[in-house]
């Protein structure tokens, strides 16, 4: 696990990561490495932690312990190279927004904050727009797209933060089948780039096909590595198999403890 | 008498203090707008009112405080800040409350609402026994009196809505992306705590400012209401924003402009009025949310469906008889089809009459499709078909389930789909393409 200098840099690398949803563990000195480019899932059952552990990365929940690098650096000094796709269902779609509004916001750490968009950003999320086959929509309400094409507009604001390292949380979880594979090609594009993808994957059937590395996860990490590796029968069976329950209760008696609870 | 006064005030010609009085009004709508739209979207709507109503005991125990210490008690600032102060504290003890996973965050809310706003009440009364109390003036602050405000007051509540407005256009974005998506905010480096703060205190300023003008039991109206208005009037936070704005200006101009003319009337009702009386308008004729709109959009869409159905019915029943386009049809058979009763089917009948898309036969209860009507009717069955076997065949519905699954899709199918179904078809089954009307998918009908 050590990183020397001779070694590539892993793209995402977290050590003894523990997180602890207050009564309920949730992730378990989890350590694992990515590659530093490529498409890598994260694959287990539900209630893995799946979505915990990129939200851990992106300090989006609070660590009980544990190490996070991207690109070796703690996360505040590489922000602007790490870029999120959130659950779909974990915004209100009834927002008054438009697609093109939403992939703006794709926009705002590079263009500043408080600065409203100039044409070359607009621009830019109009490509952004484009390149996952939605530039037609750019002017409707995001309520009133379908769930795929939402889903797809997500794809687009994160693609617009031209980010190095990509945390997707199930960008494939109900969307049809013309989406699913728009999907797949963008992230094939950006593995091409360069860039690695990180993703949140629930289906087990496709998972070989669509990444090159996998992390199969439940509670701690079970298995990491290439796909031909670590995605095997007795892994996967050790993944998906029951949780270890005297951990559970182990971590909820230390997310008790005194100075250390946290709140989802 | 009230009448010429209340349109003087409306054109600020009731004297300068009026005029500034009425001015700052509109300038505090206006901002409470702006504020509110992010507030609404935000989700604190209830929570802002938690705030207006916790300002009061900061308000009276500043006074008392004064009192005390021998300051003049009625110096608007300290009381405004004395009721920021407890306000404060209202929405953080919310917020604590809930945290704890003890009380539930509604609870939390009424809870402190009451208490806060109780506690206020008991003070006020230690008020009245102070020797400067009997003229503090203080029940303003609850229902509001505009009329009888300073020239000083209500610049002082022009600053304050300059101050809310102008933060929150420098803050449109971040708001925006806070009140869109919390979690990508965070990660894209947004510091979203800190803006949150900011919303908050944003939402305490206009409270606080609001106070001596509309009062603290509905000053949460002028932020919550002109948002909802205007949200029903577009789909875009850039345009609902400014709409807010120009509808709480509008609000505080006629509210305050009444007042002056009326002097008994509390300001914050009549705010509350106007611009409730501006969200009705704009809840039953906004052109896209409306409820007229609505209404219209379902009878289109029942009306349709009626024709596909009727039309179908026509072309299925020939079908049977084996008779061609223009044959004639009895009513009764299609009425059977749909089990429709005779007034619905007269109705119907009446309807397809107008739109020309049948005509009556020679002989009595028959009906014959005109050229305009076989089209149509060739059409709705093809679609109808269409979609079927694109059911069974690519879906693997079972035949009964697709008729039933087409008939409650065909009618609102997109152009865009129905291409693409069309092509789906072309590829899949050439043959069956080709054909004007493609035939019933098997046991399709019950």
């Amino acid at each position: 696990m050590s990183t020397t200098a001779s070694l590539p840099v892993p793209a995402l690398s977290v050590r003894h990561l523990t997180v602890a949803y207050r009564d309920a563990p949730v992730l378990w000195e989890v350590g694992w490495a990515t590659p530093p480019s490529g498409l890598v899932a994260i694959v287990g059952p539900n209630g893995a932690g799946k979505s915990t552990l990129i939200k851990a990365v992106l300090g989006l929940v609070p660590k009980l312990s544990g190490e996070v690098r991207i690109f070796g650096e703690p996360l505040a000094a590489v922000r602007r190279r790490v870029g999120y796709l959130p659950q779909r269902a974990s915004v209100d779609w009834d927002f008054p927004a438009t697609a093109l509004d939403v992939v703006a916001m794709g926009r705002y750490p590079r263009a500043g904050w408080l600065r409203p968009l100039g044409r070359k950003e607009k621009g830019a999320a109009r490509a952004a727009l484009a390149e996952v086959g939605l530039s037609d929509f750019a002017d409707r309400q995001i309520g009133q797209l379908s769930g795929g094409q939402q889903q797809r507009v997500f794809l687009a604001r994160a693609l617009a933060l031209e980010a190095d390292l990509y945390l997707m949380d199930e960008p494939f979880a109900g969307v049809d089948a013309a989406t699913e594979k728009a999907i797949v090609s963008v992230l094939r594009r950006l593995a091409d780039q360069g860039k690695a993808v990180v993703v949140v994957h629930h289906d087990l059937a496709t998972a070989p096909h669509y990444f090159d590395h996998v992390l199969l996860l439940n509670l701690r990490a079970i298995a990491a590595g290439p796909m031909a590796e670590a995605f095997t029968p007795e892994n996967l069976a050790r993944a998906y198999g029951g949780r270890l329950s005297l951990l559970d209760q182990a971590v909820a008696a230390a997310a008790g403890a005194p100075g250390a609870a946290p709140r989802a | 008498m009230i009448n010429a006064d209340f349109l003087a005030a409306l054109t600020f010609s009731l004297g300068h203090n009026a005029a500034v009085v009425v001015l700052g009004c509109a300038a505090f709508g206006l901002s409470a707008g702006l504020v509110g739209s992010f507030v609404l979207l935000r989700g604190r709507a209830l929570i802002a009112d938690v705030a207006a109503h916790a300002t009061l005991p900061g308000v009276a125990a500043a006074f008392i405080g004064a009192t005390l210490a021998g300051v003049d008690p009625r110096n608007l600032w300290l009381l405004m800040a004395g009721g920021a102060a407890t306000a404060a504290l209202g929405s953080l003890a919310v917020r604590a409350a809930a945290a704890t996973g003890r009380v539930r965050e509604d609870a939390a809310m009424a809870l402190v609402l009451s208490s806060g706003f109780g506690l206020g009440v008991v003070l006020m009364s230690v008020v009245q026994s102070l020797p400067t109390g009997g003229q503090a003036g203080l029940a303003h602050f609850i229902l509001g009196q505009a009329a009888g405000m300073s020239e000083a007051e209500a610049q002082a509540l022009m600053i304050l809505a300059a101050i809310a407005a102008g933060c929150a256009l420098v803050l449109f974005n971040p708001l925006r992306a806070l009140c869109f998506d919390e979690a990508f905010a965070a990660s894209a480096g947004l510091p979203v705590r800190a803006l949150d703060l900011a919303l908050t205190a944003l939402m305490l300023l206009v409270a606080v400012a609001g106070l001596r003008a509309v009062g603290l039991i509905l000053v949460v109206a002028l932020m919550v209401i002109p948002a909802v208005t205007a949200r029903l009037l577009t789909e875009r936070l850039s345009v609902m924003a400014p709409v807010a704005a120009l509808v709480g200006a509008a609000s505080g101009w006629v509210g305050a402009s009444l007042s002056a003319a009326v002097p008994g009337l509390p300001t914050g009702a009549v705010v509350t009025v106007t611009a409730c009386a501006l969200f009705l308008l704009a809840l039953f004729f906004s052109p896209t949310r409306g409820v007229i709109a609505a209404a219209l959009g379902r009878a289109v869409m029942t009306w349709r469906i009626a024709r596909d159905h009727a039309l179908r019915g026509a072309w299925e029943e020939l079908e049977r008889k084996g008779s061609g386009a223009d044959a004639p049809f009895a009513e009764a058979a299609i009425a059977e089809a749909w089990a429709w009763s005779a007034a619905r089917m007269s109705a119907v009948s009446l309807a397809l009459r107008r739109a020309g898309l049948w005509q009556r036969a020679a002989e009595p209860g028959f009906l014959r499709l005109t050229a305009s009507g076989v089209d149509a009717a060739r059409n709705v069955v093809r679609r109808h078909r269409v979609w079927e076997i694109y059911l069974t065949r690519a879906g693997g519905v079972r035949a009964f389930a697709a008729h039933r699954g087409a008939d409650l899709i065909e009618h609102t199918l997109p152009p865009e789909v129905e291409a693409e179904v069309e092509a789906w078809l072309e590829t899949a089954d050439p043959d069956t393409a080709r054909l004007a009307v493609p035939p019933p998918v098997e046991g399709a009908r019950a």
